[in-house]
This record gives C-alpha cells, structure tokens and sequence, in this order.
C-alpha cells in the first residue's frame, strides 16, 4: 500500500470531505497559499478557492465564535487553530458555546464543528507554542477530544470527527506531522471512541497517546529483547474513552503503565489511571498503576532541557522495567 | 411623526401590533420581578424595562427567516422575535414545557426555530455567534440577515471589535445593534471608553455607524430597517447605536447606587418608550381610548393564561439532567 505523512493523510481527508459535503470548509490563519504554519493545507486554497479555504485575520476569538454561529446554523466547519496554545483566546467559544448551547438550549441546537490543534513540544517553539493541554478539554461535557498517534488513525478519526455532529478538538502532533505511514486512498471511518491495541503483549500494559504511542512501541521492541512482553495501547480519543479495552488488557497483563507528555499532575493520564482503579482490574493489579508524564515545568527552549521535559524512549523502559522490579 | 408613521408604511393595526409587543414585555418584566420576589423564579434574572422600543423596533425590521443573537436581558428580544409568553415563564420557572426544557433558564433562552440564536451569558459573545451565522447565510446564499444585540459594555470587549472586523472584510449579511442604557452592569459607559459615540467605533472597521434615540421606536425601525435591507442586498454589516436605559437595577442585588434617583425619573418621565409612543399614536389619530385599552387587556390576560400554563406545567424528569450534552449516541 501507498505510504503518506501524517500531515497529507488529514489534508486529503479535509479535501476528500469537502468534495462530498459543500458544508465543510475550512477556516484559520494563513491557511490559503501559506498552506497553514505547518503545510497541512498546502494546495487547497488552489482547489476549493478562498469561500470555502478561508483565511481568517488574528483573532482567534471572533473565528472561534463565527466557526460556532456557522456550525449552529447548518455549516460543518473545521477550524484550523495555528498552535494549540492560541486555543486559550478561543476558549470562551468552545467552552462556554460550543460544549453548551445544545444543553442549554433543551437538545435543539447541534454544533458540528471541528478544530484541529496543532500541540505537542519537540520543535523548538518554547513554552508558548509547545504544550500539551488536551486533558482541560476533556473536562468539559459537550466537547469531544481526539489525538491521533498515526497518519492511518488521522485520517479514519478526522473523518469521523467531520461527521460528527457534536463539537470535536482534534489534537495533531507538530513531530508526527511528516511520519509516514500505510494510509488507503479511499475515505474510511474509525469510530470515535474506540481504542486500538498497536501491539499485543503479556507482562505490562503501556496505555500511550499521540506521540507517547510511537514512544512506547519502540521502548516495547527494547524490552522484548530482554524478555519482557509489553502490550501498548492508544486510546486515540480521550473524550470518550474506550474503558473496555484498557480494562480487558490491564487484567490480561495485571501492570501497567500510563505514558503522556503533559504536565503528569493533572493530565489525562491521571484519569486512565482513575478509571482502571475503580474498575474490575484493580484485582488483577500485581504492581501499583505508574504514570509518566511531563515535568511540571513549561516547555523550555534549549533543545536538552526541552527532551528532558517530556517522556523519551529511554524514560518509558526504565518505568517500565521499576514497575517489572527488574 | 405622521410623516414618519406614512413613510415607514405602518399602518393603524401595524402600529397597534408594535404597541402590543412593546406592552407585553413590559407587563412580562413587571409579572418575573414579582415572580422573583415571590421565590419562583431562582438563581437572577436581567429586566428590561425601559427598553422595549429597541427588542420591538430592531425585530420588526426583520423577517420571520432573519435571525437574532440576544444577551443576559434578552427577554424582550426573546418576545420581539416571536417566542411565546407561556413557554418563557415556563422556562423561567425551569419547567420541562419551557423552550430549553428547563435547563437554560433567563440567560440561556433560545428558539431556533424563530431565528433566535439564543440569550448568552457571557457579555460579547453573541457577536462572532452573530458572524458565523451570517457567513452560513452567505455562503449557502440563503439570504437571511442576522442582528446582533449587545449592551454599551460589550463594546469593551476584545470579541466585539474581532468581529466586527471579521463581517467588514466578509461583507456578511449583518447588523449590529448596541442598545447602550449608559451602564455596563455599575460602569457608566463615560468612565469606561474616551470614544464619545460607540457608533464611531465603526470608522476603525471600514462599516458605517449610527447613533439614534433607542427610545423612539419609529426612529429604531427607520434606521434598523435600512442596515438589514443594505445587509441583505450585499451592501455589508453597520453599527447602530441606540440610546436607551434600563429602569431596574442589573439584576436582583443591584442597590443602583451608581446613579441617581434623579437621573432614573427623568428617564422614566421623559424618554419612556411607551407613554411616548402612545402620545405619538393619539396626536396621529391612529388609536382611541378603547382600542389603547383593548391593547391593555388583551396583553394582561395572555400573560395570565401563559402564567397558568407555566405554573401547571410538569418539572423536568431528574433523568433529562443528562440528556441533550451530546448528539447521538455517547458513551462518556
């Protein structure tokens, strides 16, 4: 099969949308013949001109709240939000309107929206352009939070979050966008909400998001090599989460541990590792459930302190083998 | 005023439907207030009295397809656009008959169904709600206009000016209408912006700004139906600013000490909106004693049947508490 970066996976899934859906469209910050900070919509203003690729002045906090009203009225907008960290001018959009207005309004409004995020540290940005805030998203009801760690997964979860009819932040990692990987041409679904075990194992449970996934795996290949079988699992969307599967292998390999590169205190890892607590599993727990988070530190500049912020490979196997008392 | 009355078109019945709309919110502010203090209406409510010339004058320009985004006081727009008495007390009573089943409340109160995008919470945000509304309106050539009302104090707000801008360079099909009552919340508005007239805010985006008596109904049609018809025939968004001021306090706990009584009675005896459109109506010869009391009753006894219907009506299942968060099926 063809191979595409992670990056082209969601650009032709949002050209693929809006050939079948004269709704969608996207709008954001130099995302016409700029192709957005990042390339992702390299080449669309060119197909789909600029009524439907609509290149937005500064102002996070109208486009947030004109992506809503349009969402609200019969649009399926997909809002491109330059770095994630500019969420925070939108957030009374989103939070307070967005998440809101079908509850508030008795169950007759729906707000098919989706604003892609581009997050994550690992590229020099500093502390402003760097973070990692998914988990103040997931808790707020009405809103649903997807973080895809492939190009495959991008393209079946951007695709389902287009469709959705409920407001969708769709966490995109800066690193991940030139990772390629096996992605078929055609548009296919993966359900929002639903877990994928990446790789099958016995002896530990490694739950990863978004890049923390390719992290883990290759930290898994390492440690099969001295014998210890390591399954990993990607929620790949956080809001809602596949409780189930998590379960199921936590009482299969009875440890594990939770990976993410947020601030560990407070992050979506603290939740997973709520969740398996309360559950079933904890019976079948032989060490106590870890989490590896980031430093609570903000995102430093120097290319060394910024590595030592977040999980590395080498911080995942020794976690790993703490929690095997190897 | 004849003139004005001719001009505009109204007719006799035009003008006493205007009348009518003008009264209902006023006896529905006076009827929640007491329902208020008679502890059946919880948590605050915003009251427009004094204002009702703007909700009726701004809604009448529009079509039963153009749309609204409201504020906290926004139930008189509410009623302006078409929304019933019955299901309004019903909500403000957090009755499941209510438009928002009880769970939206005075702050929330919504009908999409008459083009109302709903009363918002949060000073300002109606604003770019209002701009993606008529970005689907342009886009999907609909041809609707959306209105946007707004308080002198959203205009400190970053999101006005963001949206403003927003519909300038879109050329949107839309109307910004600021009912500036001289106090955000307990900050005159002369305290809180060196800008004289918050029409001229318009000049710093390229749109035209208008300043009127928002206590004038005729004047409020004049200039409102002028901005959604420029609106709707691609002529690009303008901002009115209408004069008004709301005769309540803020909310509940507003001890009005921001302003004197002086100042509240000059209003009330000069500029008030009904008594003057009223003597407007009489100098005209376009309504009698008997028909201006027919007004009266008939606007008394629907808030009475409303209120009957609102009280009998059921409170929401405890099971409706998670309803509606999300469409479709959602295992969170």
């Amino acid at each position: 099969m063809r191979t595409v970066t992670y990056a082209e996976a969601i650009r032709e899934t949002m050209s693929q949308a809006m050939r079948q859906d004269e709704d969608v469209f996207i709008l954001g910050e130099d995302i016409g013949i700029y192709g957005g900070a990042f390339g992702v919509t390299n080449g669309m203003l060119e197909e789909f001109g600029p009524e439907r690729v609509r290149i937005t002045p500064i102002s996070e906090s109208a486009i947030s709240g004109c992506a809503v009203g349009a969402a609200m009225t019969g649009m399926r907008p997909i809002l491109e939000i330059q770095f994630s960290d500019f969420v925070m001018i939108a957030l009374d959009n989103i939070v307070n309107q967005a998440a809101k207005t079908r509850y508030m309004y008795g169950g007759k409004s729906k707000v098919p929206l989706v604003v892609r995020l581009p997050g994550g540290s690992g590229a020099g940005f500093a502390a402003q352009h760097s973070q990692s805030l998914e988990a103040w998203m997931t808790h707020v009801p009405g809103l649903k939070v997807v973080q895809p760690s492939s190009a495959y997964d991008a393209k079946g979860l951007l695709l389902s979050a287009i469709k959705d009819d409920n407001p969708v932040l769709f966490y995109e990692h800066k690193l991940l966008y030139n990772v390629k990987d096996e992605v078929p041409e055609e548009l296919y679904e993966i359900p929002l909400g639903k877990a994928e075990v990446k790789k099958q194992g016995t002896d530990i449970t490694i739950v990863a998001t978004s890049i923390m996934v390719q992290r883990a795996m290759e930290a898994a290949e390492q440690l099969e090599k001295i014998g210890v079988s390591v399954e990993v699992i990607d929620p790949r969307t956080l809001v809602p989460l596949d409780i189930e599967t998590i379960i199921q292998s936590v009482k299969k390999t009875s440890r594990v541990l939770v990976v993410y590169e947020a601030v560990k205190r407070s992050g979506y890892g603290a939740e997973i590792a709520s969740v398996i607590a309360e559950s079933e599993a904890f019976d079948y727990l032989d060490a106590p459930i870890k989490r590896l988070g980031g430093v609570a530190t903000p995102i430093p500049y120097n290319p060394t302190l910024e590595k030592a912020a977040v999980p590395q490979v080498e911080d995942i196997i020794n976690e790993c083998k703490k929690i095997m008392n190897l | 005023m004849v003139q004005l009355l001719n001009e505009l078109g109204l007719s006799r019945e035009v003008s006493h439907k205007l009348l009518y709309d003008m009264l209902e919110i006023r006896k529905f502010e006076e009827l929640v207030e007491k329902l208020f203090q008679q502890g059946k209406v919880h948590g605050t409510m915003h009251l427009c009295i004094g204002q009702e010339a703007t909700a009726v004058g701004a809604c009448y320009a529009l079509s039963n397809k153009d749309m609204i985004t409201s504020t906290h006081r926004g139930h008189g727009h509410s009623l302006a656009k078409g929304m019933q008495a019955d299901r309004m007390l019903a909500e403000l009573l957090g009755k499941e008959t209510g438009y928002c089943k009880g769970k939206g409340g005075s702050m929330h109160i919504a009908d999409l169904d008459v083009g109302n995008l709903g009363a918002n919470g949060i000073v300002a945000a109606g604003l770019p709600l209002g701009v993606g509304a008529a970005l689907t309106s342009k886009m999907k050539n609909l041809g609707y206009v959306v209105l946007c009302f707004f308080g002198d104090g959203a205009t400190n707000e970053g999101a006005f000016h963001e949206a403003l801008n927003l519909a300038s360079i879109w050329d949107l099909p839309i109307v910004f209408f600021c009912e500036n009552n001289l106090y955000a919340m307990s900050a005159s508005i002369t305290e809180m912006t060196r800008v004289k007239n918050i029409a001229d805010r318009s000049t710093a985006y390229g749109i035209e700004g208008i300043t009127i008596d928002g206590n004038d109904i005729l004047q409020v049609i004049q200039t409102a139906s002028a901005a959604v018809e420029k609106a709707r025939n691609g002529g690009g968004p303008t901002l009115i600013e209408a004069h008004t001021y709301r005769w309540k306090g803020h909310s509940k706990s507003d001890a009005r000490k921001y302003r004197s009584r002086e100042e509240e009675q000059k209003w009330k005896k000069e500029h008030d909106p009904i008594t003057n459109f009223i003597e407007q109506l009489k100098f005209a010869n376009y309504i009698s004693e008997e028909e201006l009391q027919s007004i009266q009753d008939q606007v008394e006894n629907n808030l009475k049947h409303a209120l009957e219907f609102a009280e009998n009506s059921p409170e929401p299942s405890i099971d409706s508490l998670t309803e509606d968060i999300y469409t479709g099926e959602v295992n969170v």
